[in-house]
């Protein structure tokens, strides 16, 4: 497998997730103060870290075509549910990813909850839940890249990456970084997910593609067709569905 | 029990997010792919791109079809 694609995919798809925890750390942190908050960020980076750690070694001992079924099925699974989003977003049958209401939303909330003496457990929670929950589907990905291309150090570079620049951004503005183009990098994500999820999967369950690894560029061409398509198709079918102007910008859930 | 039921609820929303139908796509898709690699002996990594591309274009059409101008969530964007 290329290791520019590997890295790519791990690195963009580290920097959504990133950007999106960085958005509730900063809530928590700027409103809470900064002690519970970075610990919370610190024992949920740790859980993450220790889920590599362990799961990393289990993967590669599975046999490749086992691991290439069931991790390229997952894949693909995924794959598809950041297609189908950034399709809907792209279309306007769903709300945009907006970082600053999020952060408004966030730090309203952090501001109105009760503040106990000492540690802060709002802060803490709110860091952690923030960091693990965006981090883990970071941790599959990076887990299932690197297991099925033999490449695991590769992946982990591409994540710490993307994890390094947005926290470096994030801190030196001191906001959310509300002009990454999120829906962009999702769409090319789902896109990069889905032609891996495709094309383990499919090796996985028996299918000896044409020209081996040359099918992949092949492949996200064919996505990257489909899901302009789509688009189109998607947005047209809405305007049809919903005949009133929409609002291009609304609050995302 | 409401810790298990809510792992649960987490890892259904993990594996297969908004729409079953996705998840269920793949699932069938890779299924009938190994059938016709594995029992009928013929070549079937043709059968995956549009298949997939179908499994998306399903999902799609379950999303748009449940959208009523009701449902649109129209909050305004917060000042700059």
């Amino acid at each position: 497998m290329n290791g520019f694609a590997l890295v790519l995919t791990t690195f963009l798809a580290s920097g959504v997730e990133a950007v999106e925890a960085l958005t509730i750390v900063l809530a928590a942190g700027l409103t809470r103060g900064w002690r519970s908050t970075v610990t919370g960020v610190v024992a949920a980076t740790a859980a993450l870290a220790v889920l590599i750690a362990a799961l990393g070694p289990a993967l590669t001992a599975i046999p490749l075509s086992v691991l290439r079924v069931g991790v390229g099925g997952l894949l693909l699974a995924f794959g598809l549910q950041w297609l189908r989003k950034a399709v809907l977003r792209a279309a306007g049958a769903k709300a945009l990813h907006d970082e600053e209401a999020i952060f408004a939303r966030e730090a309203e909330a952090a501001r109105t909850a009760p503040v106990a003496g000492g540690f802060d457990g709002y802060a803490f929670t709110l860091a952690f839940k923030g960091v693990l929950l965006e981090g883990l589907e970071v941790v599959f990905i990076v887990l299932s890249f690197g297991a099925n291309a033999h490449r695991m150090l590769l992946a982990v570079a591409g994540a710490a990456g993307a994890v390094v620049v947005t926290v470096a951004a994030g801190f030196a503005l001191h906001r959310p970084l509300a002009r990454v183009p999120e829906n962009t990098t999702k769409f090319v994500v789902g896109l990069m997910l889905t032609t891996f999820g495709t094309f383990w999967g499919g090796e996985g369950a028996g299918v000896h593609w044409p020209g081996s690894d040359a099918a992949l560029p092949v492949l996200l061409a064919v996505y990257a067709a489909v899901a302009g398509a789509a688009i189109a198709l998607t947005r047209r079918a809405v305007a049809a569905q919903l005949p009133r102007a929409l609002p291009t910008r609304v609050v995302a859930s | 029990m409401k810790r298990v039921a809510a792992f649960g609820a987490f890892l259904w929303d993990f594996v297969v997010g908004d729409d079953w139908v996705g998840a269920a796509g793949v699932a069938i898709l890779l299924a009938a792919v190994a059938a016709l690699a594995h029992l009928a002996h013929v070549a079937s990594w043709w059968l995956l791109p549009p298949g997939v591309a179908a499994v998306l274009a399903a999902t799609l059409r379950r999303a748009v079809r449940a959208l009523t101008p009701a449902r649109r969530t129209t909050a305004p964007h917060p000042p700059a």
